[in-house]
């Protein structure tokens, strides 16, 4: 007879695997009651350090080539179909769907990574371009990416909603703060494992779990963040997000399971540049 | 004991040798608990304007330029120019060169009150001749310089030279005189054990030193709580025997609110609240003061700052 060895569901910030600063925890279970796991209940001083962390690693992942970015999205996708099994095995039990949807699922989030991937060098060709003008001037635009966005991701299908949310934020060059789903937090903490070891950039990508409630004020009020895609939450929430993201002039969106280039380019901004012919 | 000292090598060990060592294991727990204090609201608020009134402003850059020390010492005097109610800093800490540019722009400004520390005796390894190290700091204090922070030269300490150590900071102080205060800097990273810090923390106070700092901020590590505990300590039991206060400036590592306040922490534990004033406790540090601004707006508006709210140094 062998005890099992239970998983500590953690927080991922700054590429490293803390508990929450608070101590605290709380218990998970599944659609029949049975427990899963505790998962950090992160506070706002997590949050805090996580933005801190997302803002340390804004330079160095806004600048690596589109190529390099396409190529680790390509590298969470190769990471994500070898641990398919663990994510099928989270999603059915916290989802109570059976194993051939969460299978369904899995794959799909699988296949819209490889997608984000191919779109991180596109994107600035499809969506910006030379502007005819009148004038002895080149003048071309580009997106460039915004800074740390804060994603409260889709609850729906919690692994494929998290990567709707996460992959073209990334893809086009932002950090993130994802806070993940209250009752589903699962997927996005082995979602974070899957980062870790994917040649993403420590602090790209961070990740906390707890109380929406607690948190999600706190991002939308904070002076660091510059985006906010708010799909995950209540929508009577809209108009307080909306206010306490204003102080800072935030880009916040809702969005409705799209997957589209767009969405990239809800958290871009265009940049124009005129430069003189003939010098 | 002390009044027996008169910087010979034999009795500068007579008394330094029989200091009683330090508990390492019970310094490091002793920091440790001390550091998970809880200093909130209106304590923290107090917290944050003492720990920026201390803060030595430093730029100690091979790439620092007139431009960049000016901009320097207008931060200095005003942190954020959006709120008066903010202090202003302890001093404007520089390479030598740059102490007459930042003292005039400091008058300039209004700013007449704060002085201009100056790194001196071949900071920061002290590798130097003696003749030197005096023209160094002479230049300083020509210059304007109202705080010398001068090095020791860790290679004669540690090879058991202590009489030089110590003719070479009675000398500095003696050319600082009443014009300058005379900070000496022990670079605890360097001197390997507790017993070292303890031991060079008297050399140096015995010497005539007016504040002891723990590092140059090019050595790792440097300002570590046990180690400014053993200072302070050190600073403490001086005062015990000769009535004279001696000022403690970790330097080094301290680049967060948090870590400042675990300072004040260990500095009201140890010597008590006589230190929490800019004349016996400074901080030097660069990056710690845009913190030390974010928290202070954080406590303000109710929500946290962000790095484009306080300047790009």
């Amino acid at each position: 007879m062998r005890l099992d060895v239970m998983k500590t569901y953690k927080l991922y910030i700054g590429g490293a695997f803390p508990r929450s600063e608070s101590g605290r925890s709380y218990e998970l279970k599944d659609k029949k009651g049975n427990f899963i796991a505790n998962p950090a209940l992160a506070s706002r001083k997590d949050l805090r350090d996580a933005v801190v962390a997302a803002r340390g690693a804004f330079s160095g992942w806004s600048h690596a080539t589109a190529f390099n970015r396409g190529q680790i999205l390509y590298r969470i996708a190769e990471m994500l179909e070898g641990r398919s099994s663990q994510f099928i095995a989270e999603i059915s039990a916290l989802e109570g769907v059976g194993e051939a949807a969460a299978k369904k699922q899995v794959q799909s989030a699988i296949d819209l990574w490889v997608w984000y991937a191919g779109w991180c060098d596109k994107i600035s060709a499809s969506a910006g371009g030379t502007n005819p003008i009148a004038g002895p001037y080149y003048n071309f635009t580009i997106p460039e990416p915004l800074g740390v966005v804060g994603i409260i991701a889709e609850e729906r299908e919690s692994l494929l909603g998290l990567t709707r949310g996460l992959a073209p934020v990334i893809a086009g060059g932002n950090t993130t703060v994802l806070i993940a789903s209250e009752s589903a937090p699962l997927p996005a903490i082995t979602l974070a494992e899957v980062l870790a070891t994917s040649d993403l950039p420590h602090g790209v990508v961070n990740v906390l779990t707890g109380k929406r409630s607690e948190l999600i004020s706190w991002l939308a009020g904070h002076m660091e963040v510059d985006g906010l895609d708010i799909s995950g939450a209540q929508k009577t929430l809209d108009g307080e997000l909306k206010r306490l993201g204003s102080e800072n002039l935030k880009r916040i969106h809702r969005f409705n399971m799209d997957v589209s280039p767009a969405r990239m380019l809800s958290f871009m901004e265009y940049k124009t540049v005129w430069h003189p012919i003939g010098i | 004991m002390i009044s027996l000292i008169d910087g010979s090598e034999s009795s500068l060990r007579a008394f330094l040798d029989n200091l009683p060592g330090v508990d390492k294991v019970g310094a490091e727990a002793r920091a440790a608990m001390l550091a998970t204090r809880s200093i909130k609201t209106t304590s923290k608020a107090k917290a944050i304007d003492l720990a920026i009134r201390m803060v030595d402003l430093t730029t100690l850059e091979g790439a620092d330029t007139p431009g960049k020390v000016r901009s320097l010492c207008a931060k200095g005097f005003r942190p954020d120019p959006t709120d008066v109610t903010v202090p202003h800093v302890g001093a404007i800490c520089v390479y030598n060169d740059m102490v007459e540019i930042a003292r005039k722009h400091l008058d300039s400004i209004g700013g007449h009150e704060i002085p201009v520390a100056a790194v001196s005796t071949a900071f920061p390894s002290g590798r130097a001749s003696m003749e030197v190290k005096l023209r160094d700091t002479k230049d300083a204090i020509e210059a304007g310089a109202g705080e010398i922070d001068m090095v020791i030269d860790r290679g004669a300490f540690l090879s058991g030279r202590l009489g030089e150590v110590f003719a070479e900071i009675k000398e500095i102080k003696s050319l600082c005189g009443d014009r300058a205060h005379l900070k000496v800097i022990l670079e605890t990273g360097e001197l390997a054990t507790y017993d070292n810090v303890r031991k060079a923390s008297y050399l140096a106070m015995l010497a005539g030193a007016d504040f002891i700092k723990t590092s140059t901020g090019k050595v790792t590590p440097a300002a570590t709580a046990p180690v400014v505990l053993v200072m302070l300590e050190a600073v403490r039991d001086f005062y015990k025997l000769t009535g004279r206060r001696i000022g403690v400036k970790p330097a080094g590592g301290i680049r967060t609110t948090k870590d400042a306040i675990k300072q004040l922490v260990l500095v009201n534990e140890t010597t008590g609240p006589e230190w929490l004033t800019p004349d016996l406790f400074r901080i030097g540090a660069s990056a710690l003061l845009n913190d030390l601004l974010m928290q202070r707006m954080k406590l303000r508006d109710g929500r946290y700052s962000g790095s484009n709210y306080v300047t790009v140094d």
